[in-house]
């Protein structure tokens, strides 16, 4: 029963988002912008721009994903959607669990993904070397399934809230802190010739750890949230 | 309290909302084959009573049982629909998540039921309200054909075909032994099976 | 219409309500005299430090607001799961109540800290572990209250708190630990962790003063806040329960 509940979710926010393309890539030109905007505002010394691009690239990636999580859910309740996956999903607390990773994985191929693969771009912008570069996708590409796990889960807490995007930005981004720690750690590290091993098993770890955890509290704040 | 053919049972049911308690003490049986209005002025807990029975919220006192096996169709007030997928893609979503019938042909007559077969691939953004209403509806024809319905206004904004069309499906599910809950704010032109009222009447008085 | 046997609904919070209000007169006088207690060996009876001189000595405050800062918010997670598991409705305001004091002390803790930093380190912030990992708990604190405020259905507001609550205390080791080690991996030669100096017999006993102080006050700000608190909630059910027609 909970197959035909996550592929269903899955495949339909899916093709939502390739009917309204140009609503799913406003996250990746804010992206665009927002990096842009540190070597309009820090000058355009290359050195400079190469110690601060790994934070920089990462902090934007992370607000990129921040403000397009606000609206995971709040569509599907207003028009009545909602309560009819949480109706399908069944009515233990867990067994939202399916909606939950369903909209986690559809925010990442829509969000998160285009985002890694971008991110070279930028790091060419910042003058990052190629190493670098690789490093800054690997981080990110185990990154920003931390971030669509946590900002669905900020989504699934603030529902129907007043000002619910900021507010969610407010609880979530303390919560993404070890992630960008230890992914933009992970580039400079790179950048400056020392091993990033440490960083990156750190970083998977979280990612375990998080992919373990977050959806059941998401499936949990779904359940408050609508009943 | 349950027998072996009660559909659903519900003793001692009380609801709240917010700080309110909507109705307590509500004891309910439901039989195959019966449609049961649920009335009562606005507020007083229809729409609340309906998702409690769905499994949608928890009740604040007593039980719910639920003959085994028998799967609830809930068709809330809000049409579940995006307006950017199409008629058909809406009906194929919801019969998915579900586990309804997904073969193309039940879905093809239950569209034909509901006369939207014409407008099968038009984006649900383009059609009336009272269209929209017929595509939430449409799933009760793909549902297993013993189950429990949980309608919430479901003639809301349809015109005379539609309610027809409606009452015509509420006969046939009644015959074969489904049973119904349903609210309406209008009248029920529902002749056979004869609807039973439940009217809910809001807390006991201290 | 105190007196009103309708007025509260649940049997808990009015014996709560009762009991608490005759406490707290005392942990106020606790507080105070402990506090007191606590300055004076803190500031006029322990030992010059051979290293920081006497600024050593506003550890006295940050030290134990630190503690109470953590421990609390693990208090106030750990009464809001109860409250939702349980349903409980004391817990839950509870947890509301220890919110605010926990980010007091947070606060306290964080500008401590920087009076502190200002003599040892030459500047009033610095990044190390402890601070930092400071700030992202104030946050946390701020995002719990932030979160009850703007639910409007104090149940869904409550569960939804326990939640985040509970999301978050076991986040606190992991950001603690996080930034911890980002902070070996970029030591800088000029910062180095400040520690306490060695503790002599009476700074300890300072130490233990103020804690004990803090709990003190913690006991009778929470205790106030959870009784109003609770008059505010009940007060809105007795409205409501009579005086609405069915």
């Amino acid at each position: 029963m909970t197959a035909p509940v996550f592929s269903a979710v899955l495949v339909r926010d899916l093709r939502l988002a390739a009917r309204r393309r140009v609503d799913a890539l406003l996250p990746l030109a804010f992206f665009a912008v927002a990096v842009s905007l540190f070597p309009l505002g820090v000058g355009p010394e290359p050195n400079t721009l190469r110690q601060i691009a790994p934070g920089v690239l990462w902090v934007c990636a992370l607000l990129a994903a921040m403000l397009s999580v606000t609206q995971l859910f709040a569509t599907d309740q207003a028009d009545g959607s909602l309560e009819q996956m949480m109706l399908a999903a069944g009515s233990g607390t867990a067994s939202a669990l399916p909606v939950a990773i369903a909209k986690a994985v559809a925010h990442w191929l829509l969000t998160g993904l285009p985002l890694v693969l971008i991110a070279p771009l930028f790091g060419v912008m910042f003058d990052l070397s190629g190493r670098s570069i690789g490093a800054l996708c690997a981080s990110l590409a185990l990154g920003t399934p931390i971030l669509s796990l946590l900002g669905s889960l900020g989504a699934a807490l603030t529902l129907g809230v007043r000002n619910g995007g900021v507010l969610l930005i407010l609880l979530i981004v303390p919560l993404c802190i070890p992630a960008l720690i230890f992914g933009s750690g992970a580039v400079s590290a790179v950048e400056s010739g020392t091993s990033a091993r440490g960083h990156f098993s750190l970083l998977g770890a979280l990612f375990i750890a998080t992919a373990l955890l977050a959806p059941l509290a998401t499936a949990a704040a779904l359940r408050i949230a609508t009943e | 309290m349950t027998e072996s053919s009660t559909v659903v049972a519900a003793a001692g049911l009380a609801c709240r909302r917010g700080e309110r308690l909507l109705f307590s003490g509500l004891d309910l049986k439901v039989l195959p084959g019966q449609v049961v209005w649920v009335r009562g002025a606005n507020g007083q807990g229809k729409t609340s009573l309906l998702r409690l029975l769905a499994g949608l919220a928890r009740p604040e006192a007593g039980r719910i049982e639920h003959l085994a096996g028998r799967e609830r169709v809930y068709v809330g007030h809000a049409n579940a629909l995006k307006d950017d997928l199409s008629v058909a893609e809406s009906l194929m979503f919801l019969s998915r998540l579900h586990g309804f019938d997904t073969s193309a042909a039940a879905h093809e007559q239950a569209l034909r039921r509901f006369g939207l077969h014409s407008r099968r691939d038009a984006p649900v953004r383009t059609l009336s309200q009272g269209q929209r209403r017929r595509v939430a509806l449409a799933r009760l024809c793909t549902a297993p054909s013993t189950a429990l319905w949980l309608l919430d206004e479901p003639f809301d904004a349809l015109d005379a075909q539609g309610v027809d069309v409606l009452n015509a499906v509420l006969a046939e599910h009644a015959a074969r032994g489904g049973s119904v809950l349903l609210t309406s704010h209008l009248p029920l032109t529902l002749s056979s099976p004869v609807p039973i009222t439940l009217q809910l009447n809001g807390p006991p008085r201290a | 219409m105190l007196a009103d046997t309708r007025f509260f609904t649940f049997a808990s919070p009015p014996r709560f309500y009762a009991l608490a209000g005759r406490l707290i007169p005392w942990l106020w006088a606790a507080t105070a005299l402990l506090a007191i207690a606590g300055l004076y060996v803190g500031f006029f009876q322990a030992p010059t430090d051979a290293t920081q001189g006497d600024a050593y000595r506003i550890i006295f405050i940050h030290v134990p607001a630190a503690w109470m800062s953590m421990l609390l918010y693990m208090v106030m997670a750990f009464w809001a799961a109860i409250g939702w598991a349980f349903n409980a409705r004391l817990a839950a305001m509870v947890a509301r109540a220890i919110a605010p004091t926990g980010a007091m002390f947070t606060f306290a803790a964080l500008w401590s800290g920087a009076l502190w930093g200002k003599p040892t380190w030459g500047t009033w912030w610095v990044w190390d572990a402890r601070l930092t990992s400071e700030l992202i708990l104030l946050f946390l604190y701020l995002g719990y209250m932030a979160l009850v405020n703007a639910i409007d259905d104090t149940r869904r507001a409550d569960q939804a708190g326990a939640l985040l609550a509970v999301i978050g205390s076991v986040n606190v080791p992991i950001i603690y630990f996080s930034v911890k080690w980002w902070n070996t991996l970029h030591q800088g030669a000029t910062i180095s962790a400040t520690t306490a100096p060695k503790m002599v017999a009476t700074m300890l006993t300072a130490m233990l003063l103020m804690t004990l102080a803090c709990w003190a006050y913690a006991f009778a700000v929470v205790f106030t806040r959870t009784r109003a608190v609770i008059a505010e909630r009940e007060r809105d059910a007795k409205w409501l329960n009579g005086a609405v027609p069915s």
